[in-house]
């Protein structure tokens, strides 16, 4: 179980903000890791730094031992690490089956291969089956969810990050979409999971790290860090 | 009859607005600009054929082609060297650039070719099709007017399903809802949208061929105005939509041959421009524009 991701001393700048002020942390294969913080911790930029969306001032990312910080974001998908962004971001005018295909937009490993991860992804998250040919704006909010992830899913990623995933949900909503993230762990896949619930978070997560105004104020084990004080006070609410 | 013969040689004007609406309606839904230099694309296109057809008498088809080829290799560049470096800058730094564009490509026409128009050769009757005579010589409908509409007609279905049912296609619909998760999906946005720029231009230089063949006037301004209208056809049909620009572009040409003929030629700019004014009061997204539904 080697290192997957390792993300080194690396500064983010939004327009003339310094969002992200020399952070390092790090993902070994099969964990499930969560950056938990306030809104504003600079959670999305870090997830965007990863992803190659937004460029970073300095420092380094490394992803399997390839640098990716200086990857156009369209390449950095092929290798095979994808995001499931803020707000979902489902491509409203199409359907659900389109929004799927466009998912494994980058693979070149045949239908067959294809069609066999659709049928896990409908699998795995039935609710979508039934609604294949509608448009993805039709759907609610959890369902939206569910396609932002089997989307993610279907590029066969060995690494997924994961934005807010809980964000405007009800509460069984969010067990719902919890237990898909642990089920999609299980299957082999790595999980960066950044979320305003610490809770849920830190009770599917192995490690932690906490995250205020750009910089990481503490890290290590979720458990330990879910009965930390100053983690309960200001993040769990107790 | 005579009403009849307006309307056809309305919508054949119209399938021109079209297929040039087609470039600014499809640059605008996956580019989010305005391209403002397209009408003089089709303009350089015309010339191409004119020289290439008319002066050095190659066969009319392969003239077009030509034309359509340099037109592709024209708008991708002017995408690549005037737009793209404007990305990330706000819309209207790209609007006052692609004028400019548009000015240039004028300027540089005059000084080619002068500013006296040229007298287009049809390249319709340049393949040898006749007009179409029918009710015993009471109604004559041009060859050109029927090779624009049927061009046009076939272009939309391709278009529409390439757009519809394929990678590169849904790669652009991709583009056009959400560049940033189109690039999450790995979807190569610069690519995707100098495709686009690709495909409106060798549009435009069919555009052109038709347009030259049925008004067979050419000058460095002669895409100028066609332009304009097909750019208000693109609006008038709701800008962004494949479909709209077609039912814009065709809708326009009638209205203004329509209004040419039995209200007042001087008029019928103005008409055409009053019946936009009243689309937009009553359907700002234009007739069959998206209302954006932002869930979140």
């Amino acid at each position: 179980m080697g290192e997957m991701l390792s993300v080194k001393n690396i500064n983010v700048f939004y327009g003339s903000i310094h969002a992200i002020r020399d952070i390092s942390f790090h993902v070994d294969e099969g964990e499930i890791v969560t950056l938990i913080g306030a809104n504003g911790a600079g959670k999305t930029t870090t997830m965007h730094a990863i992803s190659g969306l937004l460029k970073l001032k300095s420092g380094e990312i490394t992803y399997c031992g390839e640098l990716i910080s200086k990857m156009e974001a369209h390449k950095i998908i092929r290798l095979g690490l994808a995001q499931v962004p803020e707000g979902r971001r489902v491509f409203s005018g199409l359907t659900v089956q389109q929004n799927l295909m466009l998912g494994a937009y980058t693979r070149r490993d045949g239908k067959e291969a294809i069609q066999n991860d659709f049928d896990m992804v409908y699998e795995l998250l039935p609710r979508l089956k039934e609604r294949r040919s509608q448009a993805a704006g039709t759907l609610s909010g959890g369902e939206q969810q569910m396609l932002a992830i089997g989307r993610a899913l279907m590029c066969k990623p060995k690494m997924l990050l994961l934005d807010e995933p809980s964000m405007g949900l009800s509460p069984l909503l969010v067990k719902e979409i919890f237990k898909i993230i642990r089920d999609v762990n299980r299957q082999g896949v790595t999980v960066l999971l950044v979320e305003q619930n610490a809770k849920m978070a830190l009770d599917i997560a192995n490690r932690a790290y906490v995250l205020e105004t750009g910089t990481i104020k503490m890290e290590g084990d979720a458990h330990e860090l879910a009965n930390n004080i100053e983690v309960r006070k200001a993040y769990l609410g107790c | 009859m005579q009403f009849l013969s307006y309307l056809i040689s309305g919508i054949s004007l119209g399938s021109v607005y079209a297929l040039i609406a087609l470039g600014y309606t499809m640059v605008y839904g996956i580019a989010k600009m305005l391209n403002f230099a397209h009408g003089d694309i089709i303009m350089i296109g015309s010339y191409v054929i004119f020289f290439a057809f008319g002066s050095f008498g190659l066969n009319p088809i392969l003239s077009v082609v030509l034309s359509m080829v340099v037109c592709t290799i024209l708008g991708v560049t002017i995408e690549r060297v005037a737009y793209r470096p404007l990305r990330e800058a706000p819309s209207l730094a790209v609007l006052i650039t692609a004028i400019g564009v548009s000015y240039l490509l004028q300027q540089v026409a005059q000084l080619l070719w002068s500013a006296n128009p040229k007298s287009f050769q049809s390249i319709v009757a340049g393949v040898g099709l006749q007009p179409l005579v029918l009710f015993d010589g009471q109604l004559t409908i041009s060859a050109e007017a029927i090779v624009t509409i049927l061009a046009c007609i076939v272009i939309m279905v391709a278009l529409t399903a390439f757009v519809n049912h394929t990678v590169p296609g849904h790669a652009m619909l991709a583009v056009s809802e959400d560049r940033g998760a189109a690039q999450l999906m790995g979807v190569n946005v610069n690519g995707t949208i100098a495709l686009t720029f690709a495909i409106g231009s060798a549009l435009a230089a069919v555009a052109g061929a038709l347009l030259c063949s049925s008004y067979p006037t050419l000058s460095p301004t002669t895409g100028a105005m066609p332009g304009i209208k097909a750019f208000v056809a693109a609006v008038f049909g709701g800008i962004g939509s494949i479909p709209g620009a077609f039912l814009g572009g065709v809708l326009l040409g009638v209205i203004e041959n329509l209004s040419k003929a039995y209200i007042s030629t001087q008029l019928s700019d103005a008409i055409v421009f009053l019946v936009l004014i009243v689309v937009l009061v009553v359907k700002p997204t234009g007739l069959l524009g998206k209302k954006v539904n932002v869930k979140v």
